[in-house]
């Protein structure tokens, strides 16, 4: 049965008509067209389709519609303002922090939603938070450097 | 800039090359004779508005040729690269090329795009002499505007000197700038790829929103090599909008949402037919032996083996595995076809545009001319998508429902099923050192699973034998062509034998190496290795865990250092640095290359300690990620790459090579370590820890 599920999507309100139970992800790529949110293992495993739910990282393959009913979600299309990059999309653009581009998305989400609770963070503290990604071309020294650099654009400095 | 408004800045009015290669001097190598050289190729052409478009049938997979090729034009064109747009892999408007693989960008493709820019940048300053009336000696140029070096008000544009010109250049007949007056080779730039991926606008094949697409999710067996006998879709078709689409043994259940076609061929029931292996991921290595025994044959033989085994004072015997490893790229194989007027289009996640047009007109019985591939931005090859059934798939399907596009995208546990995969192998080497310990008197390798490529370095012996299986359809799987294929089996046989040969004979490695190897280039190489990482030589075991391995792809050759730390109660193996040293001639993008390198140690750090495929006849017991483990944030060490020196040598592709002598380094870093040898790739925990219990106590 087809709902009506309303919610804030990039800090604008919307309502689709779609069964409470099907994937986020579908629901972004498919129903809004929001591509940049890519799909990898469609079980929670690999992080690429990661997107922020109030602000906690999430895998949109596995968080239902209903899951999101009423609150707010983010993606990487709703993360630069006015057309100026987040502080993580420039570190990333900097640092050359990816390769095929296929992870990147979610590796992003993922930097933003630890970064935004803890800029202060340890590089052990980032791998930690960065583990549930998997990048196949091999960015990661790049990812860490990238996360750990914004951190500290974001006043994080240790 | 999109795809589109490239193509409408450039249909108005642009100034096209066409470029025709003479036959026998292009450095391209066509795969079948005749296509390539005699083709018009159009790879630059300048718009009224002067940006350059350049257009070359490579593809972006994450390895920087778009950056890379538009650095070349750029060079040349004394523009920045920013101001040259990419449009690779479209069948329709790019010139022919091989499949981007082999490492072969920059050796086959480079030279001709920088010929092709030198070409361009002649027939420019002649326009513009013309239009300025000065010679060509007296005019400068820089960020499309060219003036006259004595008079700089008098200038002109790229974009004005366009009118819709077409011209006809010869390749070869201008030489592109001396190195020495290169600005841009060298220099860091930023990617060219870089704002459409951290901004989620890059489109994958799986990202594009062609209107009325369906969704086709294919039935398949489940073992490889089985075929559809019959199918009850009758619950299927019961779903609202689903649709079931057949062509032979091809089923695809389609529907406008991609998780309502999937949800719905879960509903399908079919039956198969294909007889299984009598085979398993344990009993692979002997049954390759054993099938490949027969058709086992000499390739390379030199000087008399008994002689050299007697002359011998210390002898090894070693045999060494590994396992089938799946590319597992992170976008799995994703294409977009439809059928409109006669015409297939397919959109496609490729490594080899035109090889894909090629089979898909093959096994729609189409001529070449009634099939178009687009490349997209590709989420991972490492020669997983050279080939492309999945293109042929959805192509088969749309074929079948006109004018409508369907979209075929592989989940994980197709891809892994699907995959052709890295070889399994098993190398046997019988090899011996003199008493003097400074040559290797015999060394006999015999190699089941894949073939000798790159088996030989530069070391010297007195004495070789190389055998390798000529039995056709060995593998009880289907298997690829896997990043440095073959090379990596054999580099880690190879220099895991050279270590044990050195251990055995009480001496240094890197001292056994140094005595062995006859290339200057490779010895300079060993010495900036092990100088940079700070080697202190020592015959293993030395409990520093530390171990050393050298490796070639073709001209490209790397020295790899690995420091290893080994739980002796888990078997766990935790790489704490990793150092390779890589000599590919002159680096026309340092940044890019140091990337490659970074990202080959990472994913052969899966390679060598946790990736493989499972399997039980034709069964795939790997599904997902929770059980193929690639390497995660928490194994990535500390790594360092250094370039040598060798703006001499022409450059070498950099995607390949770096692969090569990872498992091997790894490996010797557990045997100092602990004194157990690791022989089987992945020395997972379970295999350190056997490994373990060879160890002779003291």
């Amino acid at each position: 049965m087809d709902a009506t599920v309303s919610f804030v999507l990039n800090g604008k309100p919307v309502t689709v008509k779609n069964p409470h139970d099907r994937m986020l992800v579908w629901v972004l790529r498919d129903e809004l067209g929001l591509t940049g949110t890519k799909v990898g293992c469609e079980a929670g495993l690999c992080g690429a389709c990661t997107v922020l739910v109030d602000f906690e990282a999430v895998p949109s393959c596995s968080t239902t519609l209903g899951d999101v009913a009423g609150k707010s979600v983010l993606t990487i299309e709703g993360l630069a303002v006015d057309g100026r990059l987040n502080p993580v999309q420039e570190a990333f653009r900097e640092h050359h922090a990816f390769q095929c581009g296929y992870c990147t998305s979610g590796m992003i989400m993922a930097a933003w939603a630890f970064l935004k609770k803890k800029p202060k963070a340890t590089k052990a503290e980032i791998v930690e938070a960065m583990e549930g990604n998997i990048c196949r071309c091999g960015a990661h020294v790049r990812i860490l450097d990238a996360v750990e650099s914004a951190g500290k654009n974001l006043g994080g400095v240790r | 800039m999109r795809r589109r408004e490239l193509l409408q800045g450039f249909a108005a009015g642009a100034l096209t090359f066409f470029f025709t290669t003479p036959v026998g001097s292009a450095p391209i190598v066509p795969t079948r004779p005749g296509t390539y050289p005699e083709d018009f190729n159009a790879y630059l052409k300048i718009s009224a508005d002067g940006r350059v478009g350049c257009f070359v049938g490579k593809v972006e997979l994450g390895q920087g040729a778009m950056t890379v090729l538009a650095m070349l034009v750029a060079e040349e064109l004394e523009l920045d690269p920013a101001q040259v747009d990419m449009l690779l892999g479209d069948t329709d408007l790019c010139p022919w090329d091989m499949p981007t693989g082999g490492s072969l960008t920059m050796w086959h493709t480079a030279p001709v795009l920088r010929g092709a820019a030198a070409e361009a940048r002649a027939a420019l300053l002649r326009l513009a002499s013309k239009a300025l009336g000065a010679p060509v000696s007296d005019l400068a140029l820089k960020d499309g505007a060219i003036w006259v070096k004595s008079a700089p008000t008098r200038r002109t544009t790229f974009g004005e000197l366009v009118q819709g010109r077409k011209m006809e250049r010869h390749l070869g007949k201008v030489k592109p700038k001396p190195l020495a007056d290169c600005t841009l080779l060298g220099r860091r730039v930023p990617r060219k790829d870089a704002l459409a991926k951290v901004s989620g606008a890059a489109k994958y094949a799986g990202d594009l929103r062609l209107p009325g697409t369906l969704h086709a999710c294919i039935l398949r067996p489940p073992a490889q090599g089985q075929t559809l006998v019959t199918a009850d879709t009758s619950t299927a078709e019961r779903v609202p909008g689903v649709r079931i689409v057949r062509d032979g043994t091809l089923l695809a259940v389609v529907h406008a949402q991609p998780d309502t076609a999937r949800k719905a061929l879960a509903l399908v029931k079919g039956t198969f037919e294909g007889a299984e292996p009598d085979v398993d991921d344990v009993r692979i290595y002997q049954y390759l032996v054993d099938k490949a025994a027969p058709g086992q044959r000499v390739v390379i033989s030199r000087g008399d083996l008994a002689a050299g085994e007697k002359r011998a004072a210390t002898v090894v015997e070693g045999e060494y595995r590994n396992a089938y490893e799946s590319h597992a790229t992170l976008e799995p194989h994703t294409s977009v076809a439809k059928w409109e007027e006669g015409r297939m289009t397919v959109w496609a996640s490729t490594q080899s545009p035109f090889v894909f047009r090629d089979a898909v007109a093959e096994a729609l019985k189409l001529g070449q001319d009634k099939v178009r591939i687009i490349a997209q931005f590709v989420g991972g090859g490492f020669g997983g998508k050279l080939v492309g059934p999945g293109a042929i798939e959805a192509a088969r399907i749309a074929r079948q429902v006109p004018g409508v596009p369907i979209q075929v995208a592989w989940n994980r546990e197709e891809d892994l099923f699907l995959d052709g995969y890295r070889p399994a192998a098993v190398v046997k080497i019988r090899s011996g050192l003199d008493a003097g310990r400074g040559a290797i008197t015999f060394w006999d390798s015999t190699v089941a699973g894949v073939s000798q490529g790159e088996a030989e370095l530069s070391y010297d012996m007195q004495s070789n034998r190389y055998q390798a299986p000529t039995v056709p359809g060995l593998h009880p799987l289907k298997v690829g062509a896997w990043r440095a294929p073959n090379a990596h089996t054999n580099a880690f046989a190879r220099e895991s034998q050279l270590d044990a040969l050195a251990a055995k004979a009480g001496m240094d490695p890197v001292t056994l190496r140094r005595r062995l190897i006859t290339d200057a280039r490779l010895l300079r190489l060993l010495d900036l290795a092990v100088e940079t990482f700070g080697w202190e030589p020592a015959p293993g075991p030395t409990g520093r865990g530390i171990g050393l391995a050298c490796g070639a792809w073709r001209q490209g050759l790397v020295v790899a250092v690995a420091q290893v730390a080994v739980d002796k109660a888990t078997g766990k193996v935790r790489v704490e640095h990793f150092l390779e040293a890589v000599d590919v001639g002159l680096v026309v993008n340092p940044d890019g290359a140091r990337q490659q390198v970074e990202g080959a140690i990472t994913m052969c750090i899966g390679q060598a300690l946790s990736e493989e495929i499972r399997f039980k006849g034709g069964r795939i017991l790997d599904k997902n990620f929770d059980t193929y483990l690639l390497p995660r944030f928490s194994a990535i060490p500390r790594i360092q790459v250094v370039f040598a020196e060798n703006s001499g040598m022409a450059t070498q592709g950099i995607g390949e090579p770096p692969v090569v002598p990872v498992a091997a380094a790894l490996a010797n870093a557990v045997f100092d370590a602990t004194g157990a040898r690791v022989t089987h790739v992945p020395f997972t925990p379970a295999r350190v820890l056997e490994a373990l219990k060879r160890v002779p106590t003291k």
